[in-house]
């Protein structure tokens, strides 16, 4: 089953120059997949993974998401779909500073009005599955960068979405952060089936996914799927 | 829940910032409660001067007297109309008084004068007459003389237990003059009067201008001056309003409550400036925050708040800031405007003390704890800071997340 279907997208930033930062891209994705989208700085990634995150408008073509066609909904429509069926990891500064760990993974499940006894069940889990058990009280700023994306991985699944977007999740990390969270989230894609979508520069990051999907000029040049899911690394 | 607890972490987060802000909130209310607490305070002291010492906070006059106040617009003084009075609530007393001008002779001069029939005593419970006595005896019962304000006795050139011929025309047309000893001076702090006032017995005057029984004013004494309103309007129902007028100072005083009006106006202006000062300076920390804060809002809204909560946590943010500014403003002004009450600051010397002087008033100027002064400073600054807070509330409701997270 597909949860993302975009057909012919495109998105023109206009400008003294125009900017077809994407164009024309279709593109399925299955439950399940752990994703990398690749390409050159500019190639169009973060674009791509906005409008398919709802973020952003295409100028054209169609974005699906779990069968619904994103592109018809009102801003404050979208930023209720985002909630229910969306989750984010950005490159940085993914934390509510005055929010500890714990209260940043609750934060979206308060938006999403579970209960609290939810709330703080799943929170402990997620935390827990992420290695931070033991600093779920912590505030951002007494974090990793590392530990800081582990707790927007585990943000991210709380209000359990149909798919994880992460747009270069691990560019602000060393490479032993970077293999950690990997591990991660290659880990919850196995072993819960979460999708995962993510963009990157990072050939290390590129070797663990099981489909790569490559970006030129905001068109897709190459599109390689593998069969098997990488073992991580030990 | 959720936003009210972001929101005074957020206040944390950069103290020095908060505490600015705060702190210029603070001196904000500080000065101008304690501005606007010694004007209320001047012209509690005014009202007290003029009403308390001289008008009572309401008259009943014959209909029509206070626009012509001649004799002839006298009324009879019946105890049922005393009675009635008496028994409205809030009136504690009723001052008679017969009210009229006269020429006052001397051997050497004849000055004109202002002559008030009263009843000593009872004239004593609302005006502090007695108190005024700086020679002689006070008026009894049965007296036959004099009280005459010390500037018209010099004026005139007399002194104690002198005579003075008044001359006057009294009740319809009758020719009103009489000889009376000068029993006593009286001092007053506004020159108006004391240059002006003679004192003598109800009977007395009565007698002199031919209005036996007659009243030009009853004056009355309440327990409490802002109730002036409701006892004139339940005055007003309770007598014959074609016979008689029932009047509160505000009523009597235009001069005086416009006079007020003006010199409040002019210290509005002191106000806005004050305001505006601190209201911009306010506005530059909030123009800040929210510029700092864009990539925060963004990945906020990207994750799934509504543009509106976020948006009403900022505004919870700042109403927190400058609520605590209000607060310590007002706490720390309270206890300033209480010892200034009890230790008014003396005018007497300067260039503000004629001018008071002018208009009756003693050169003091203390302070007032009227509930309305903090009310009304907290309320413009509440409304202040609402006017700021639309900044980032119109620029986070129409925030993109894409725009915001990007560099
Ligand atoms: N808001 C915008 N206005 C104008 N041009 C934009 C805007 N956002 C992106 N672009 C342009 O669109 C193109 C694609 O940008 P995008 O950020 O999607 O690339 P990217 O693959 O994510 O690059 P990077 O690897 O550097 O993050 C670039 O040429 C960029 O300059
Ligand atoms: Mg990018």
């Amino acid at each position: 089953m597909n949860v993302i279907e975009t057909t012919n997208l495109h998105k023109t930033y206009e400008g003294a120059v125009p900017v077809k930062a994407v164009n024309g891209v279709s593109l399925q994705i299955e439950a399940g997949e752990f994703t990398a989208i690749v390409g050159p700085s500019g190639s169009g990634k973060t674009t791509l993974l906005n409008i398919i995150g709802g973020l952003d408008r295409p100028t054209e073509g169609e974005v699906i998401v779990g069968g619904q066609d994103i592109s018809k909904l009102s801003n404050n429509q979208l930023i209720d779909f985002r909630l229910h069926n969306i989750g984010f990891v950005f490159q940085a500064y993914n934390l509510i500073p005055v929010l500890t760990a714990r209260e940043n993974v609750e934060f979206v499940m308060l938006l999403q009005k579970r209960s609290r006894a939810e709330r703080e069940a799943r929170s402990q889990a997620l935390l827990e599955a992420v290695g931070l058990g033991d600093r779920m009280d912590n505030r951002p700023t007494k974090m990793s960068g590392g530990q800081q994306q582990r707790v927007a991985v585990a943000r991210a699944l709380a209000p359990k979405p149909k798919f994880v977007l992460a747009d270069e999740p691990t560019a602000n990390l060393d490479s032993h952060s970077t293999a950690n969270l990997l591990d991660i989230m290659a880990n919850l894609n196995r072993q819960e089936g979460i999708t995962f979508v993510f963009s990157t520069h990072d050939q290390r990051v590129i070797d663990r996914a099981r489909r790569v999907i490559t970006l030129e000029d905001g068109v897709v040049v190459s599109d390689i799927r593998r069969e098997e899911n990488p073992v991580p690394e030990a | 829940m959720l936003i009210l607890k972001m929101a005074w972490r957020n206040l944390w987060r950069n103290r020095r910032r908060t505490l600015i802000t705060t702190t210029a909130v603070f001196f904000a209310v500080l000065l101008s409660t304690l501005m606007s607490s010694i004007q209320l305070g001047m012209y509690e002291k005014m009202i007290d001067n003029v009403v308390g010492f001289y008008s009572g906070y309401v008259q009943v006059h014959q209909a029509g007297y206070w626009d012509d106040q001649v004799l002839d617009n006298s009324f009879e003084a019946t105890p049922d109309l005393r009675e009635q009075v008496l028994a409205t609530r809030f009136v504690t007393e009723a001052v008679p008084r017969l009210e009229s001008f006269a020429l006052a002779a001397s051997d050497e001069k004849s000055l004109a004068a202002q002559v008030i029939g009263c009843d000593p005593e009872i004239e004593n419970r609302l005006t502090q007459l007695q108190e005024k006595l700086v020679a002689g005896t006070y008026l009894g019962p049965g007296d036959q003389g004099l009280l005459v304000a010390q500037g018209l006795a010099e004026n005139l050139k007399v002194g104690l237990h002198d005579t003075l011929v008044l001359l006057s025309q009294g009740y319809h047309g009758a020719t009103a003059v009489g000889k009376y000893p000068i029993q006593g001076l009286l001092k007053f702090g506004s020159p108006e009067l004391n240059n002006n006032l003679i004192y003598l017995t109800l009977p007395e005057a009565q007698y002199l201008y031919g209005a036996p029984a007659r009243l030009t004013s009853l004056a009355l004494v309440l327990d409490q001056g802002t109730q002036a309103p409701r006892v004139v309007k339940a005055l007003q129902t309770e007598l014959d309003t074609a016979a008689f007028e029932v009047m509160d100072w505000r009523g009597m005083m235009p001069e005086l409550v416009q006079m007020m009006e003006a010199d409040v106006g002019a210290s509005y202006v002191y106000l806005l400036i004050l305001y505006l000062v601190i209201g911009f300076g306010i506005f530059g920390t909030v123009l800040m925050m929210t510029q700092e804060r864009r990539f925060e809002f963004g990945v906020m809204i990207a994750v799934g708040m509504k543009r509106l909560k976020l948006a009403a946590m900022v505004v919870l943010e700042l109403l927190f800031i400058n609520g605590i500014g209000v607060l310590a403003g007002i706490g720390a002004t309270i206890p300033v405007a209480a010892w200034l009450k009890a230790n008014p600051i003396d005018l007497s010397g300067g260039e503000m003390a004629d001018m008071y002087a002018d208009y009756g008033f003693e050169a003091l100027m203390p302070a007032s704890l009227d509930p309305t002064v903090f009310i009304n400073q907290a309320s413009i600054v509440f409304v202040i800071t609402l006017l700021i807070s639309l900044y980032p509330f119109f620029k986070i409701t129409r925030m993109d997340a894409v725009e915001s997270m990007r560099g």
